[in-house]
C-alpha cells in the first residue's frame, strides 16, 4: 500500500473514502428515484421532508436505524445475517479498484521537520494490474448474498427469488462478457488507464493501413462498438437486478423475492449493494464506451498546461488537473445512473421465459457476432 | 502479494461495518412480545409451508451447468481479444484469426445444440 507512513494512511483513507462515497451516494440516488419517477409519472413524490424533500433520507435512515428486529422462526440465523453484509461486498471491491481520475502527483514536501515525497497516488482504491477481469470476477460474487438471503429466510417466496436471481445473473454473465471482448480487441488491454488513454483526442482509425481521422467526434469506444455498448448496457441491467429484469423481486409475483424476510438496516444493506452495482455499472460505461476522466477533445496533458497559465504548478496543479478529470468522470456516471432511473419508470417487467429467451437466444448470438464482426473488421482495416 | 493487502484490508472493513450495523440496529429496535404467529415466515398470510428443504426445479441445476460451460469458453477468448492486434502487426493475424474461428464454430455449435435439445426452454 506504499512505502513510508504517509503514503499508507494517505491509502487506506483513500479506500475507505471511496467506499463511504459509495454508501453515501444511495440516499441521494433514492431522493432522484423517488423525485425522478414523480416527476415521470407527473406526480409529487417526496415533497414534505425540508426543501425538496431533501431532508427525507435522514428521515429514512432513522426508520431504518430503529426498525424492529425479526428473523422468521425456521430461518438460519447466520446466513440471514450474513446475507446483508456479503452484499455490500462485491459492488465495493469492484468500485474501488475503478480509476475515477488521474493520478495525482504529489512533490517533496516538509512536514514534522522532516521531508516527504514525492509520492504519486492513483485516484482509484487500488491498481490490480487486471482490471476488467478482476471487476467481473468479483462482481458476480454478488449471487451468493442473493442465494444466501433466499435460502435462509425459509419462505418459498424468497427461496425462489434468490434461484431466480443466480440464474438470471449467470444468464446475463455470458452477454456481459462477451460484449466486452470487441472492447478488449479494440485496445488491446485489461487495464482501466490504458483503455482511458486510447481514447484521448478526435475519433482516428486505422482504414486499410491509413490513419483516417474525424475531427468533430471524440475518440470514444461507442463509435467503434455501437452494438457493444447497447449488449453491455442491457447486461448490466440485468446484472444489477434493475427494471426490466428485476423477476428476483418482482412483487406481483413474489411478495419482494429474496428479501422478503429483512426489514430495516439490513433490507437497507441489500439496497445499498444494489445501487453500488449501478454505480459500477455507469462507471464501466464510461470507461469503456464514453472516454471515461477524459474531457471531449482535451487531454490530461493539454488541461494541466492549462492551469499552469494561471499560475498553479507542482501539487496544486496536478491537484486541479485530478479533480477537472474526475468532476467530467462523475457527470458521465451520474448521466448513466439517471438512465437506470429513466428505464425504470418507462419499461414494464419481463416474464421469466422471455427473460432468459432474450439472455441466451439473442443477445449471446448477438454478441458472439459482435466479437466475430470486431475480429475481421480490425484484421481488414489493420492488413 | 502486496497488491493483496488493500483488498483485504477493504474487505475486512466493509465486513466489519456491515456486520456492526446488523449488530447495532438488531439491539435498538423495539422489542414487541413475542408470539408463534409474530415469528412466522410472511407468505402472504397463508401458514407458512417452505421449511429449507423443498425441492427446486432441476432447471436451475442445467442453467448453472451451460453457464460453467460457456463462461469457461468466453473467458478462454480474453487473452486472444488482447493479443488480437499485435500479432496483427507481428505477422500472424491470419493465423490468430483461424484458430479462433475453429473454436468459435464448436461454441456455436454447442450453443445450436443447446437451444435444439430445448435445454432453455422455460414454461
Amino acid at each position: 500500500m506504499g512505502s513510508d507512513i504517509f503514503e499508507i494512511s494517505v491509502n487506506a483513507v483513500k479506500i475507505v473514502a471511496l467506499f463511504l462515497l459509495m454508501v453515501q451516494i444511495v440516499p441521494l440516488l433514492v431522493w432522484v428515484e423517488r423525485r425522478g419517477s414523480a416527476f415521470i409519472q407527473n406526480r409529487f413524490g417526496p415533497n414534505r421532508v425540508g426543501p425538496l424533500g431533501l431532508t427525507q433520507l435522514l428521515a429514512d435512515a432513522v426508520k431504518f436505524i430503529f426498525k424492529e428486529e425479526f428473523i422468521p422462526e425456521k430461518g438460519r440465523a447466520f446466513i440471514f445475517y450474513a446475507a446483508p453484509v456479503v452484499a455490500l461486498l462485491p459492488a465495493t471491491l469492484a468500485f474501488v479498484s475503478l480509476p475515477l481520475s488521474a493520478p495525482v502527483n504529489v512533490e517533496t514536501f516538509e512536514m514534522f521537520g522532516q521531508s516527504w515525497g514525492p509520492y504519486t497516488f492513483q485516484f482509484q482504491g487500488f491498481d490490480f494490474g487486471l482490471g476488467i477481469v478482476y471487476v467481473l470476477g468479483v462482481s458476480s460474487l454478488a449471487t451468493y448474498s442473493m442465494l444466501m438471503a433466499g435460502w435462509s429466510s425459509s419462505n418459498k417466496f424468497s427461496l425462489f427469488g434468490g434461484l431466480r436471481a443466480s440464474a438470471q445473473m449467470i444468464s446475463y454473465e455470458l452477454a456481459l462478457g462477451l460484449s466486452i471482448v470487441g472492447i478488449l480487441i479494440l485496445y488491446g488491454t485489461f487495464d482501466f488507464k490504458t483503455m482511458i488513454a486510447a481514447q484521448q483526442g478526435a475519433l482516428s482509425f486505422h482504414f486499410f493501413g491509413e490513419m483516417v481521422t474525424i475531427p468533430f467526434l471524440p475518440n470514444w469506444g461507442i463509435f467503434y462498438q455501437p452494438l457493444g455498448a447497447v449488449l453491455f448496457l442491457v447486461a448490466v441491467f440485468a446484472e444489477s437486478n434493475r427494471l426490466p429484469f428485476d423477476l428476483p423481486e418482482a412483487e406481483s409475483e413474489l411478495v419482494a423475492g429474496y428479501h422478503t424476510e429483512y426489514g430495516g438496516m439490513k433490507f437497507n444493506m441489500f439496497f445499498i449493494g444494489e445501487y453500488g452495482h449501478m454505480l459500477v455499472a455507469s462507471a464501466l460505461m464510461a470507461i469503456f464506451y464514453f472516454g471515461g476522466y477524459n474531457i471531449p477533445f482535451v487531454t490530461p496533458e493539454q488541461l494541466s498546461g492549462f492551469l499552469e497559465g494561471f499560475g498553479y504548478v507542482g501539487t496544486t496543479n496536478s491537484l486541479m488537473t485530478s479533480f477537472l478529470l474526475h468532476l467530467c468522470m462523475f457527470l458521465k456516471i451520474l448521466f448513466f445512473l439517471w438512465v437506470f432511473i429513466w428505464v425504470r419508470w418507462t419499461l414494464p417487467r419481463f416474464r421469466y421465459d422471455q427473460l432468459m429467451d432474450l439472455g441466451w437466444k439473442t443477445m449471446l448470438p448477438w454478441a458472439l457476432a459482435n466479437t466475430i464482426i470486431t475480429a475481421i473488421v480490425v484484421f481488414v482495416m489493420r492488413m | 502479494m502486496s497488491v493483496l493487502v488493500p483488498i483485504l484490508f477493504i474487505t475486512v472493513f466493509v465486513v466489519l461495518f456491515g456486520a456492526f450495523l446488523v449488530f447495532v440496529t438488531s439491539k435498538l429496535g423495539p422489542k414487541p412480545k413475542q408470539s408463534d404467529l409474530r415469528k412466522e415466515a410472511y407468505e402472504c398470510g397463508l401458514p407458512a409451508q417452505e421449511s429449507g428443504s423443498s425441492k427446486v426445479p432441476v432447471k436451475f441445476y442445467l442453467t448453472a451447468i451451460l453457464f460453467i460451460l460457456f463462461d469457461i469458453e468466453i473467458i478462454f477468448m480474453y487473452p486472444w481479444a488482447i493479443q488480437f492486434a499485435d500479432s496483427i502487426t507481428q505477422g500472424y493475424g491470419l493465423q490468430m484469426l483461424i484458430a479462433m474461428g475453429l473454436f468459435l464454430l464448436v461454441f456455436i455449435f454447442g450453443l445450436f445444440w443447446e437451444i435444439k435439445s430445448k435445454a432453455l426452454e422455460w414454461e
